[in-house]
């Protein structure tokens, strides 16, 4: 008992729970048990496999706000490589993976050499990212926004593996559970997990114990860059469209998300199922809202109201397993 | 909580109505049976009809805002019970989850704006799929149709422009400018093409002019090099483009002399209108793009009534100086 309520994720899955059924009581009426459950589970696959990476990272001590941007880069990428080029949509997919690849290591780059805060650096490739983004995009098409990506070569493998449905479930939300549990294996399994801890925790002894900090920060990065693009396959595979607006504001969502599920805004401790959990209730949270009926002028209003409750819960519960600690 | 009080209100007056309602005939005696048969329909409470409206517009923006304004009056008008919903940015994915999150709460109808029909087309055909009857607003009039809509509420571009070209040609414009801010916008050039069609149908010339949005001095020094060669009316898209064609006939001692049309109304050019500086300005009236489909669709629920004629245009309705003091009046109420 002592141990489950030991773990990180403890206090989020309380809150999934208690957001579960606070719309399950005020909105299940309105379709939010069965209906509702696929699009919230979709909302929350995308930005959990966001949280993954962002969570992994929080953990190491550093932040990434750069993956909104990404996600309109990438999914641009794409959409132009087809369009301009008639590349076929595999060949967009790994040029976009191979350019996220190449942002994130200069982010992390950036990071572990000026030591700059990475909240500073990546708000700058933030800026730049979207203004490169909207500025190339005006330059070769006119317009903002890029469609006709059903017409690409091979398109039919690609929404196979990144936008069909299994069982009525869209099937990112596998992906979400693949991804989560792979992250969580890696964090709490094998070495590289440990130096995460040690980088995010304790980062000068990490350092003389011979963990390589700046190598791990900087995979991490382009970790958190590659499910940005990762996630801008699965809209652009989905919608078959890109604008340069994607992903706005998903930087803080999967932050929120990470935090939700017990990680620290300072590094060193965390979990990646939290994070998961976190995602949930952000999903839950966000379709909820319409099922109960709410107009959106108040949106906002529930939606802060709910996570700052969630996160109430949350250290409650972890106050809570401290004192069972003693 | 709150939306559950005004239900909660609403039932109570529909329950007081319904019984109201019965009595009428038993008074009257002599009503004809089709109103005798009508009577129970009439009575049914309509609180009971859920409309669900997806938009793409903020209600912070206030182009949306009055569109939001047409809702909430209809629906008390109509006495229906109405949700509004847009993404927080513009966002179409957000949007189509949006109306995903809508269909499956099985509304009566749904209302929805289509910027990106590619994006939005799935859940869109969700809903028409699952037997919702649907009307598209302000832009979706080239794919609502193909969607399998009811119908649209919006103002099409191209006759919004010839409106405003006849409107020129009446006040005896011979020679007409067309100012394009956004060129490779095709809205922008449908509107460019209707208003020219329209000043050519009635005898005079014109041709379009490209200028720079981001640019007011280049655009102003481009309108004066145009008014040059003779230009006699000018048509500007919207506020980038009246702002340097106001400043540019100011300069040139020409307002007045050279009529001026714009697309979308903004203090500077309502008051503009008000002091004579403007000939009109083209609105589409997006409140009404709010307000009728609510209408349209409790109707349809109730009664399987519904205009024949697919487009349904709120616009183009034109502010000229008779109307501008009242116009900027609505415009603070958040009407116009």
């Amino acid at each position: 008992m002592r141990r489950i309520l030991n773990r990180p994720e403890f206090g989020a899955a309380c809150g999934v729970v208690a957001v579960w059924v606070f719309f399950a009581l005020y909105a299940g009426g309105s379709g939010f048990l069965t209906a509702g459950a696929p699009t919230y589970l979709e909302i929350a696959s995308e930005l959990g496999i966001l949280a993954a990476a962002v969570s992994l990272l929080m953990i190491a001590g550093e932040f990434d706000l750069s993956v909104g941007s990404m996600i309109a880069a990438s999914g641009m990428t794409i959409s132009l490589l087809h369009e301009q080029l008639g590349w076929s949509i595999w060949g967009g997919i790994a040029a976009a993976m191979a350019l996220s690849l190449v942002v994130g290591f200069a982010n992390g780059l950036v990071v572990v050499r000026t030591r700059l805060p990475s909240f500073i650096v990546t708000l700058g490739s933030l800026f730049i990212l979207s203004g490169l983004t909207i500025g190339i995009t005006r330059l070769v098409t006119g317009r903002t926004q890029v469609g006709g990506l059903r017409k690409a070569l091979h398109y039919e493998s690609a929404q196979s593996l990144f936008a069909s449905q299994v069982g009525g479930f869209s099937v990112s939300i596998f992906w979400w559970v693949a991804i989560s549990l792979l992250a969580t294996w890696v964090l709490l399994r094998t070495r590289f997990g440990n130096w995460i801890f040690g980088a995010g925790g304790a980062p000068d002894a990490a350092r003389n114990l011979g963990v390589p900090v700046q190598k791990v920060k900087i995979a991490l990065f382009m970790t958190t860059a590659f499910c940005a693009c990762l996630v801008a396959t699965f809209q652009a595979v989905k919608f078959n469209s890109t604008d340069v607006l994607r992903g706005t504001g998903k930087e803080l969502e999967a932050i929120l998300a990470a935090v939700l599920g017990g990680t620290l805004l300072t590094g060193g401790h965390g979990s990646v199922i939290g994070a998961a959990f976190g995602a949930l209730i952000f999903g839950m949270v966000q379709q909820g809202i319409v099922f109960a009926g709410v107009d959106s002028d108040w949106y906002k209003v529930f939606l802060g109201a709910m996570l700052i409750v969630a996160v109430l819960v949350n250290t409650y519960v972890r106050g809570r397993m401290v004192e069972a600690r003693r | 909580m709150f939306r559950k009080l005004i239900t909660c209100v609403a039932v109570v007056l529909a329950a007081a109505c319904s019984k109201g309602e019965p009595a009428k005939p038993a008074q009257t005696g002599s009503a004809p049976p089709a109103a005798a048969a009508a009577a129970p329909a009439e009575s049914a409470p309509r609180n009971n009809i859920r409309i669900a409206v997806v938009t793409h517009g903020q209600a912070s923006d206030t182009f949306w805002s009055v569109v939001k304004n047409g809702v909430d009056r209809a629906a008390k008008d109509q006495g229906v019970t109405v949700t509004y919903n847009a993404p927080q940015t513009f966002d179409m994915v957000a949007m189509s989850r949006l109306i995903d999150a809508e269909v499956a709460k099985k509304p009566d109808g749904l209302v929805v704006s289509i910027p990106d029909s590619e994006a939005l087309g799935r859940s869109i055909k969700a809903a028409v799929d699952a037997g919702i009857p649907v009307i598209s607003i302000n832009s979706g009039s080239d794919v609502y149709k193909q969607l399998g809509l009811l119908m649209h509420v919006g103002q099409t571009e191209y006759e919004a422009g010839f409106g405003g070209g006849e409107k020129m040609a009446a006040a005896g414009v011979k020679s007409a400018l067309c100012v394009n801010h956004e060129v490779g916008n095709s809205a922008q050039d449908l509107r460019c093409k209707g208003f020219l069609d329209a000043v050519t149908k009635a005898g005079g010339t014109g041709k379009v002019l490209a200028v720079n949005a981001n640019d007011p001095t280049d655009s102003e020094q481009k309108i004066t090099a145009a008014l040059g060669s003779g230009v006699d009316g000018i048509l500007t898209l919207g506020p980038l483009g009246s702002g340097p064609a106001l400043s540019s006939l100011k300069k040139g001692g020409s307002l007045g002399k050279v009529k001026l049309g714009t697309f979308d109304l903004t203090p500077d050019v309502l008051t503009g209108i008000r002091d004579g500086e403007l000939e009109f300005a083209i609105d589409q009236q997006q409140y009404l793009q709010g307000y009728l489909p609510i209408v349209l669709l409790s109707q349809y629920k109730q009664f399987g009534v519904l205009p024949a004629g697919g487009i349904l245009p709120t616009g183009p309705g034109f502010v000229t100086k008779n109307t501008a003091a009242q116009v900027i009046e609505l415009s603070q109420k958040g009407i116009r």
